[in-house]
C-alpha cells in the first residue's frame, strides 16, 4: 500500500513538472500558433538563473527566505528571456507557421549550446534547501519533499493561471484569441500584447519547473530542458493545445503512467507507454482531451 | 540605385527562363551535365593528393579526410531524402532520425549479433525499415501541420528509448554497437580501404538525388507539390492526400535507412543518432541549402557536416581561443555558431544556398553592364 502511495505521490511530482512545462507551450501554441521549441531554453535559462542567484546574488542563497530570491530570480529571468524572444524573434514572423518553428528549433540549439558554453556540459550541484532533501510519512509512505514542493507549486500555478483567465480582462482576450484571433483582431483589440503576456506566463511557468526540477533532481545541466520538452509536447497533444485544464489532465495521466509502469514493468516501458497512449488519443479524439479551446 | 530604373532589368529574374535570356544559349547547353561532371571529380577526387591548409587537415586523400568527406556525403543524401518530406510535399517530421537510426542499427545487430553476410544484412534492414515507416506513417499521417511533427517526434523517442535502454542487450545501450568486422567483405575493413567507404557513400548519395529526382518529375511528385501548396485542393480534385503523403513518407524513410546501412559501415552505432537533435540537423540542413530544390539539401548536408566538424577544431585553435572569454566560449560551440547562422538564414535567406544565384543575379548583371 505504502509503495502505491509513494508511486502516486512522485508520478504526481512528475506530473506537476511536466504540467508547469505544458501549461505555457499549450498556451502560446493555441493563441499564437507557434510550436515553440525553445521552451526547454526557458527551463535552462530559470535554471541557471536559480544556480547563480543562490551563489551571487546579494540577498538569496540557498536557504528559507533566500531561496525563495534565488527562484524568483530565475523566474523573471526565464519569463525576461522569453518576452525578449517574442518581440525579437517570433513578432516578426506571425503567420507564417513554418519558419516560425524553424526559428526555435535554431534557438533551442543555439542557446543550449550558449548554456554550454558558459557553465560546462557537466550537470552542475543544485543549492536546495535542506528540508527539501528530507522525506514525510504520508500514509506510511516516505515521500521526498522536493516532489510534494513541486506538486504544490504546479496546483498554485495552476489556480492562478485560471484565475487570471477566468477573472482579468487579458485572461479574456487570451481565452477569446484562442477561440478565435481573426475575431479578436476584427473588434479591434491589440492581440500581439496577449502573445507577448502568454510568451511571458509560459517562460516564467518553465522557469519555475527548472527551478523546482533542479530541486527534485538536484542536479541541472544544459540538456535537461531538452528531454523534459518531448513529454510536454506528449502532454500538449494529449491534453488538447491551448487548454490549461486539459494540459493539468494529460500530466496527470502522463506522470502516473510513467512511473507506475516503470516500477512495475521493465524501466522504460512507461516511456514507451506514454507514446502509445499518445497514438490512442489520437486515432480516437484527434484534437486532444479537451479540443482547441481555453477553458478557465 | 541605377539598376531599378533600367527598363531591360528582368524582373523579377527568376520569371524568365533560361534559355530566353540571349548570350546564355552555350552555358544553357552545358547545364545537363553539370552534375555528371560533379560525380565524375568526385569519383576521382580519392587519387588527388592535393592539399589544401585550412580546409583539409593534410593530403585529400588521406584516410581521415576521405572519413570525414564520406560522412558529409550520406547526410547530403539523407538531408535530399528528408527534403522528399520537408521541401517537396511541406510535411513537418521530427521523426526521421528514427529510420536513420533504424538503418545504422538493424545493419550492426544483423551482422554482429545474427552474423548475416552484409549484403542480406542491408538489404533485410532496408526493407525492414521501409516496412516500419510504412506502418508509422499510417498512424501519424491521420494528423497534419502541427500535430503530425509532435507525433513522429514521439515515435522516434521511442526509439531513442528503446536504444538507450538496451532491450535484450542488442543495443549496446549508451556504448553503442562497434561492427563485428570478421563477417564484413575485407574490402570495407582497415582504414586502407576507407576510399571504398568513400565511393560507397557517394553512391548512396547519387542513388538518393536519382530517385528524389525521379519521384518529383513524375505524376506522384506534382500531387506532393500540390499537397504542400494547397491540400484541400488535391482533395477536390479527386485523390487522396493521405495515400500520397505515405508513399512519400515510407520511400523517404527507405532512403534514410539506407543511409543508415553505409553509416554503419563507416562510423558504427552510437545511441546519440537516435536523438530528436540528428533530426534538427536535418531540418537546419534542408533551410540553410534551400527546401525542394534538387541540389540545395545535398550541398546543406554537405556543408551543414563538415562545418560541424571542423568548427570543433576551428573552436580549440590559437584564433578563438585568444579572443574575450564571451566570445570565446560561444564559438568554441559548433552547435551555437550552427544555430545562430539558421535564424539569420530563416530571416534574411529564406531560399537557402539554393536561392544565392537568384538573389545574387541582380547584383551580377549591374556590375557586368557597367
Amino acid at each position: 500500500m505504502s509503495t502505491v502511495i509513494l508511486l502516486t505521490l512522485t508520478g504526481l511530482g512528475l506530473a506537476a513538472l511536466y504540467f508547469l512545462v505544458a501549461s505555457g507551450l499549450s498556451l502560446v501554441f493555441g493563441l499564437a500558433d507557434v510550436l515553440n521549441f525553445a521552451h526547454g531554453l526557458f527551463l535552462g535559462v530559470g535554471a541557471y538563473a536559480t544556480w547563480w542567484a543562490a551563489g551571487n546574488l546579494p540577498g538569496a542563497g540557498p536557504e528559507g527566505f533566500g531561496f525563495l530570491v534565488a527562484v524568483a530570480f530565475g523566474v523573471l529571468a526565464g519569463a525576461l528571456v522569453a518576452v525578449l524572444v517574442e518581440l525579437v524573434l517570433i513578432r516578426p514572423l506571425y503567420s507564417r507557421t513554418i519558419e516560425q518553428v524553424l526559428v526555435t528549433v535554431g534557438l533551442s540549439l543555439a542557446g543550449v549550446a550558449l548554456l554550454q558554453a558558459t557553465w560546462g556540459a557537466d550537470p552542475r550541484t543544485f543549492p536546495r534547501p535542506g528540508w527539501t532533501r528530507e522525506v514525510t510519512s504520508v500514509l506510511g509512505a516516505n515521500v521526498p519533499n522536493a516532489g510534494l514542493l513541486l506538486i504544490v507549486a504546479a496546483a498554485v500555478v495552476l489556480g492562478a493561471l485560471l484565475a487570471f483567465l477566468r477573472f482579468t480582462r487579458y485572461g479574456l482576450i487570451i481565452r477569446a484569441g484562442v477561440e478565435n484571433r481573426e475575431m479578436v483582431t476584427a473588434l479591434g483589440i491589440d492581440v500581439r500584447k496577449a502573445f507577448t503576456l502568454v510568451f511571458a506566463l509560459g517562460g516564467a511557468a518553465a522557469a519555475l519547473a527548472g527551478a523546482l526540477g533542479g530541486v527534485y533532481f538536484g542536479t541541472v545541466s544544459p540538456g535537461q530542458g531538452g528531454s523534459l520538452l518531448i513529454f510536454a509536447f506528449i502532454v500538449v497533444v494529449i491534453g488538447g493545445m491551448g487548454s490549461v485544464v486539459g494540459s493539468a489532465y494529460a500530466a496527470v495521466a502522463v506522470g502516473l503512467l510513467q512511473q507506475f509502469v516503470n516500477y512495475y514493468g521493465t524501466s522504460g516501458l512507461g516511456d514507451i507507454c506514454v507514446v502509445g497512449l499518445l497514438a490512442v488519443v489520437l486515432l480516437l479524439r484527434p484534437q486532444g482531451l479537451a479540443g482547441k479551446v481555453a477553458h478557465a | 540605385m541605377t539598376e531599378v530604373k533600367s527598363p531591360e532589368v528582368p524582373a523579377p529574374p527568376a520569371a524568365v527562363p533560361d534559355e530566353l535570356a540571349p548570350g546564355r544559349a552555350r552555358w544553357h547547353g552545358l547545364r545537363p551535365y553539370l552534375p555528371l561532371v560533379a560525380l565524375v571529380v568526385a569519383v576521382i577526387l580519392p587519387y588527388s593528393t592535393v592539399q589544401l591548409p585550412g580546409v583539409f587537415e593534410g593530403a585529400l586523400n588521406s584516410p581521415g579526410n576521405l572519413q570525414l568527406l564520406a560522412i558529409c556525403l550520406v547526410f547530403g543524401g539523407l538531408a535530399a531524402g528528408y527534403d522528399l518530406l520537408f521541401g517537396r510535399a511541406g510535411m513537418l517530421s521530427f521523426g526521421h532520425a528514427l529510420y536513420f537510426a533504424a538503418g545504422v542499427y538493424g545493419t550492426a545487430i544483423l551482422v554482429t549479433k545474427a552474423g548475416l553476410p552484409l549484403w542480406q544484412a542491408g538489404l533485410l534492414t532496408v526493407i525492414g525499415s521501409t516496412i516500419l515507416a510504412g506502418l508509422l506513417g499510417a498512424v501519424a499521417l491521420r494528423t497534419t501541420g502541427i500535430a503530425f511533427a509532435m507525433v513522429t517526434l514521439a515515435f522516434a523517442q521511442v526509439g531513442a528509448i528503446l536504444v538507450a535502454r538496451n532491450f535484450g542487450g542488442l543495443t549496446g545501450g549508451e556504448e553503442g554497437l562497434t561492427l563485428d568486422v570478421s563477417g564484413l567483405p575485407s574490402a570495407l575493413v582497415g582504414v586502407a580501404n576507407t576510399v571504398n567507404l568513400y565511393w560507397l557513400a557517394l553512391a548512396y548519395l547519387a542513388l538518393v538525388v536519382f530517385v528524389v529526382h525521379r519521384v518529383s518529375m513524375s505524376p506522384t511528385g506534382r500531387v506532393l507539390a500540390g499537397l504542400r501548396d494547397d491540400e484541400r485542393r488535391i482533395g477536390v480534385l479527386g485523390l487522396d492526400p493521405y495515400r500520397f503523403k505515405l508513399v512519400a513518407f515510407t520511400l523517404s524513410g527507405g532512403l534514410a535507412a539506407a543511409g543508415g546501412v553505409v553509416y554503419s559501415l563507416l562510423v558504427g552505432a552510437s545511441p546519440h543518432i537516435t536523438s530528436s537533435e540528428l533530426t534538427l540537423s536535418l531540418l537546419v540542413m534542408v533551410v540553410l541549402g534551400g527546401p525542394g530544390t534538387r541540389w540545395g539539401p545535398v550541398l546543406g548536408g554537405i556543408l551543414y557536416m563538415y562545418l560541424d566538424h571542423r568548427l570543433t577544431a576551428f573552436g580549440t585553435s590559437d584564433a578563438v581561443n585568444s579572443l574575450p572569454a564571451f566570445l570565446s566560449h560561444p564559438l568554441s560551440q559548433p552547435l551555437f555558431v550552427l544555430g545562430t547562422v539558421f535564424i539569420l538564414a530563416v530571416y534574411f535567406f529564406p531560399g537557402g544556398l539554393a536561392s544565392l544565384r537568384t538573389r545574387l543575379h541582380p547584383v551580377l548583371t549591374a556590375l557586368r553592364r557597367r
